[in-house]
């Protein structure tokens, strides 16, 4: 199964979900992407000003794990922990087409030979709507990285952008699996007991609430979006099916009956095909937006994680300064780490003001432009759906 | 059902809830009358009453005397005519020994003001009036006493009356009269309609309703015996085209004197009130009255309320179709133009609507017709929307017309009040059935029975086992509930199971309504008895886990074996092709009502995942901190709450109009395919027997006598079991014709739906634009 995206769509889906303004440095896109077996290799295309590269525009052969890994070394570089690292993009995921495709092939004996077609034609769009999905995404971690001032200069990044070879990032083992998941448990034992502290900065506490808040909001409106998408895509199955034994029967109808049926199989062929769109659609603009922002907010969750992480280990050193004042003992190493701890804390909370506020803007930006959007085209679907039905019933009339 | 819609219907009213099996014309304008219906029984009464208020007039008095009569006759729906006008009514019955029930009704009507007297004597009654008068000379002062005996009597005394000693049933006479004649009255029918528009001038009043009548019943002979009723449909559309020409002509005078003048004495008088109460009496039964009736009466109800019996029921049916705006329409009328002015109006939208209503929702086939008859009728009937007599005749004509492919009788039921009686395990639910009915063959016209859900299970037994035989479609009954049933004993008043009886009380109300709507169904003694009998014998073997139901459940699966296994090695290759035929048909149609059901499915849980994101969508509105955004999200939680709503509705309509219609369609082709194993089983048989002859025969055997004897009985078996399957043929082919048109019903009435549908949708997505529009603008 192999398949690309022409440049003309890709033009259209770029960076659906966020908002970015260019800086027009360092541009960045997915021009082209291969799917091979389980491995999807991307096309990352670069086109830049900027001095720190060696030409000025350049294109690498990546993959999803050398996504991830820029993710992760970007996560760990403790300079950043005052920012909100663009969320990694999730992993491809074309088990569920195939698994559809799969079982299509199975139930073929159950259905004309129209039907089948029509079903896999459609398994095949929805295989390619994840595809290009799974570009997209990749695309906009990249964009992200790329508009962000202090995230751009990253020489990871660089690197991942201008390395022509394959970066054959080394695949976590299972140790360092292991290890990931250990470390994400301590981290959510330690968020529980770090929610006790008391927050100083009303601008954080009132924050971390918030977010909190929305992102188990948004987590269950995405779930409940993917639910009604998946509704819709059932739905538009339905007529396909409903269709093609229309046109059977039609087929085997000889009576006068014969032309309505052909007609109502002829406009179950189209409403399925709004459905559909309906369907994909909402499923760009909305569903994915959502889970776009519920990864982001979790980002951004991580972040007052960090500062908050900070904060305590301020708390810590001031008690051990006190301690050490107390015994008098080692009080000026204390104090180093004291001041250490304030700094880190102070950048952090900087940073992360910062961060968030834009944040914040990012999020109506793009929540406002991909409303917009969604609610055109399904104004254009339910159009369409009219002109139909409305159509259909003239057919029928003048019958 | 008791939406106090007024009628001011969108394009394509609650259809949904009404099957489309209920009648040709789609349940849209059933459901209309229901609507009325219920208004008039429930607040509309209220609504005249308030429209007067607005508009104060001389009249005003008048109406408001009427409003207690009204309502008492609404309270208590005349199951007994307790009342002494609605005494007048029962003369179906009353027929009988008509001089004592005239009697009755003279003593009573005297107290009925002279006015409509003097008004109805100042017509010059047409000679049935007069044979009438002559007949019950008594109530030469009470004319009134003809509301219903018009309608009854002077069709049975024009042409049945010495016949006419079954007289519980005169209309049944009346039909089987019209049956015999009913080539004569095919051709007559034109003439007499003709006649009747000429007559007209002349005020002939009493003529039409039989002329009427007659004419509905051999249409619907007609109709539904000839598949291609074209023969029907000349005449008529000759006379619509005739009355189009006159109608207008001739009613700019009668409406004047006739429905200006006198109804306005008699509107304003005391008459008034039983004119009224009169009235919506018969609106009510009006509810039962399909459209034959509909339009004309409520044309004809203008100029009739003065001139005698039978109009003033169709008054009524004036009520009943004009609702709430003809009435204080015709009370408030001072004047002669302005009442002429005020129906006029009304009426014009109203009858636009509904032709409009009609063209879109009508098959194809009467399409082409209704263009022709509809949209000139409609204006026509604007123009003399005081009604006139010719003009309701025009209008009854193109009513029928319209129908003519539809099952023409004039009965509703309603099934309302679900009540939980007993406790426990045994406690069951009943429901109050109330039928409506112009149809002679009942005692009552309106009447109730108390009847739990066993009841209907149990008369969907019987009628299959009668006539599932036969080839008809008997209409299935909602299927058992174990599970929704016993949260009903044992749970309280928790709002699903409360959601669960009201949708039972719905089902079985299409049920009923179905089963009624079926011409030969309707005639059975069983189904009578089951609407009217107040006490009914407990159905036995309806229960689900029964020993009964487990031999059901047998049956059913030696049906399913046997269907398996019917091997039809028929020689014949046009049976072989027919087999074939039936067989891929049959395979479709299952196929499609699984499909369609699986959208059913599939649609409610896309409302359900719609509904739980607009919630979600709220949360996440509320939650926002960004006003705008916030209140973008909570209108986009609104929208899809909206289109939950829409989803459902869709899924509804899915299931009641389409999966149900492809149902009864397999059932119409599993009938075909019985008929024709039986025959084929006993053909083997018979080959069987033969065979054995044969050899008995070689071998020269002394019982091969008896044999014979037996080979013969098999013959005549074998005889008649392929007349049988002939028989089911012949009716599955006409079922299948009133089924043809019934698909495209319901195909145009789902297309409509759909549309009004994504018309919603898209004032949502307008909506949704609208807000984005200004949430950017806010961000700007």
């Amino acid at each position: 199964m192999t398949s690309s995206i022409d440049e003309s769509n890709k033009e259209k889906m770029r960076s659906v979900s966020v908002d970015l303004n260019h800086d027009a440095s360092l541009l960045i896109d997915i021009p082209d992407a291969l799917c091979e077996r389980d491995k999807v290799k991307f096309t990352v295309h670069t086109k830049t000003t900027l001095s720190s590269f060696q030409k000025p525009d350049f294109s690498v052969p990546r993959q999803h794990e050398d996504f991830i890994w820029l993710h992760d070394t970007l996560v760990e570089t403790e300079d950043y922990a005052g920012l909100i690292i663009p969320p990694a993009p999730p992993k491809p995921d074309f088990e569920s087409p195939r698994e559809k495709m799969h079982k299509l092939g199975e139930g073929e004996a159950t259905m004309t030979k129209e039907e089948y077609t029509k079903m896999k034609q459609e398994l095949e769009a929805e295989y390619l709507a994840v595809f290009k999905k799974t570009v997209q995404v990749h695309e906009v971690f990249l964009q992200r990285l790329s508009s962000h001032p202090f995230l751009s200069k990253d020489r990871n990044f660089q690197i991942f952008l201008e390395y022509d070879q394959d970066l054959t990032v080394r695949r976590k083992n299972a140790k360092e699996m292991f290890g990931g998941f250990f470390k994400n448990m301590v981290k959510s034992a330690d968020e529980v007991l770090i929610s006790g502290i008391k927050e100083v900065d009303d601008f954080f506490e009132q924050e971390k609430t918030f977010l909190l808040d929305y992102y188990s909001k948004i987590k269950d409106s995405t779930a409940k979006a993917e639910k009604m998408t998946r509704s819709h895509k059932n739905i538009a199955d339905d007529y396909i099916h409903i269709s093609a034994t229309l046109s059977t029967l039609s087929a085997d109808d000889t009576t006068a009956n014969k032309k309505h049926l052909e007609k109502l199989a002829d406009l179950f062929e189209k409403l399925r095909k709004v459905e559909g769109r309906v369907a994909s659609d909402q499923e760009l603009k909305l569903t994915e937006l959502l889970r776009y922002y519920m990864r982001d907010i979790q980002a951004a969750k991580d972040l007052l994680y960090r500062r908050a992480r900070a904060l305590v280990d301020y708390e810590n050193s001031n008690k051990a300064l006190d301690k050490a004042r107390l015994k008098s003992k080692d009080i000026p190493q204390a104090e180093q780490h004291q001041q250490q701890c304030l700094q880190k804390f102070d950048k952090l909370s900087d940073s992360g003001k910062k961060e968030l506020t834009s944040f914040k803007g990012r999020r109506v930006v793009a929540f406002r432009k991909n409303l917009i959007e969604m609610a055109e085209l399904e104004i254009k679907h339910a159009k369409n759906n009219v002109t139909l039905l409305q159509g259909c019933i003239d057919l029928l009339k003048s019958i | 059902m008791a939406t106090s819609s007024e009628r001011s219907p969108p394009p394509f009213p609650d259809s949904e809830d009404h099957d489309v099996l209920d009648s040709e014309e789609v349940g849209g304008r059933d459901s209309d009358e229901d609507d009325v219906g219920d208004e008039l029984f429930t607040s509309a009464v209220n609504s005249p009453l308030t429209e007067h208020g607005s508009t104060p007039s001389p009249a005003s008095q008048p109406s408001d005397v009427s409003m207690k009569p009204l309502r008492d006759i609404l309270d208590d729906p005349l199951i007994e005519p307790l009342s002494s006008q609605t005494e007048n009514k029962p003369t179906t019955e009353d027929a009988s020994e008509p001089s004592d029930d005239f009697g009755n009704l003279t003593s009573n009507i005297t107290d009925s003001p002279g006015d409509t007297a003097a008004d109805a004597t100042e017509i010059p009654l047409d000679k049935h009036a007069d044979d009438f008068v002559d007949i019950f000379g008594v109530e030469a002062e009470a004319p009134r006493g003809k509301v219903v005996v018009a309608d009854v009597t002077i069709e049975t005394a024009a042409h049945k009356r010495e016949a006419a000693n079954d007289v519980t049933d005169p209309p049944g006479d009346r039909k089987t009269g019209s049956n015999d004649e009913e080539q004569e009255v095919k051709e007559t029918s034109t003439d007499s309609i003709i006649d009747l528009s000429d007559d007209l001038p002349a005020s002939d009043s009493q003529q039409p309703p039989p002329a009427r009548d007659r004419f509905i019943d051999p249409l619907v002979n007609l109709l539904s015996d000839s598949p291609a009723a074209s023969d029907a449909k000349i005449p008529s559309r000759a006379t619509v085209d005739l009355f189009k020409d006159e109608g207008s002509d001739l009613f700019a005078d009668p409406r004047q004197h006739k429905s200006a003048h006198q109804p306005q004495k008699s509107l304003l008088d005391e008459p008034d009130e039983d004119l009224f109460c009169e009235s919506l009496w018969a609106a009510s039964k009006k509810l039962v009255s399909k459209e034959p009736r509909g339009k004309p009466d409520a044309t004809k109800a203008a100029s009739n309320v003065s001139n005698t019996g039978g109009p003033l029921q169709e008054a009524a049916d004036l009520f009943s179709q004009e609702a709430v705006t003809a009435v204080p329409g015709i009370k408030n009328a001072s004047t002669v133009n302005s009442k002429t002015n005020g129906v006029h109006s009304e009426e014009e939208k109203e009858i636009f609507a509904e032709a409009t209503v009609e063209l879109s929702l009508d098959s194809p086939r009467d399409e082409r017709r209704n263009d022709v008859s509809a949209r000139p009728s409609a204006s026509a009937s604007a123009l003399s929307a005081a009604a006139s007599l010719a003009k309701s005749q025009s209008a009854s004509l193109e009513e029928l017309d319209e129908e003519e492919q539809e099952d023409k009788f004039e009965i509703s039921i309603s099934v309302k009040d679900p009540e939980k009686i007993g406790d426990g395990m045994n406690a069951y639910m009943a429901y109050k059935v109330t039928t409506q009915t112009q149809l002679a063959m009942f005692r009552y016209k309106t009447f109730t029975a108390r009847r739990r859900f066993s009841d209907f299970l149990g008369l969907y037994e019987k009628l299959s086992e009668k006539h599932g035989p036969n080839g008809f479609i008997v209409p299935p009954p909602p299927e058992k509930s174990i599970l929704g049933m016993t949260k009903v004993k044992v749970g309280k008043e928790d709002s699903s199971s409360a959601d669960f009886v009201a949708r039972r009380r719905a089902a079985l109300e299409r049920y009923l309504q179905r089963v009624v709507n079926h011409p030969s169904l309707l005639q059975d003694p069983d189904v009578r008895e089951f609407l009217e009998r107040e006490e009914l014998p407990r159905a036995v073997g309806t229960q689900a886990l029964s020993g009964a139901g487990f031999l059901k459940m047998i049956n059913k699966a030696t049906d399913a074996v046997s269907k398996m296994t019917i091997k039809m090695n028929e020689s014949d290759v046009w049976f072989e092709e027919k087999l074939q035929e039936v067989e891929s048909a049959d395979q479709q149609f299952r196929k499609l009502h699984t499909l369609v059901e699986s959208l059913v499915v599939h649609r409610k849980e896309l409302s359900l995942n719609t509904a739980s994101f607009a919630k979600s969508t709220a949360m996440l509105g509320s939650a926002e901190d960004n006003t705008a955004l916030s209140r973008a999200l909570s209108q986009l939680a609104e929208v899809e709450d909206k289109m939950e709503q829409l989803h459902q509705e869709q899924a509804a309509n899915d299931t009641f109009s389409f999966a149900e219609l492809i149902a009864d369609y397999v059932r119409v082709v599993d009938h075909r395919m019985k008929a024709w194993q039986r025959w084929q089983d006993t053909q083997a048989a018979l080959q069987k027997k033969k065979e054995t002859e044969a050899k008995l025969l070689w071998a020269n055997k002394p019982d091969k006598l008896q044999l014979a004897k037996e080979i013969a009985e098999w013959e005549v078996k074998v005889t008649q079991y392929e007349r049988d399957f002939d028989k089911v043929s012949a009716t599955v082919r006409k079922e299948v014709n009133r089924f043809d048109v019934r698909t495209l019903l319901f195909m145009h009435s789902r297309a409509q739906m759909k549309m009004t549908l994504m018309t919603d949708l898209y004032l949502l997505c307008d909506a949704t634009e609208r807000k984005g529009q200004e949430l950017q603008k806010r961000d700007n």
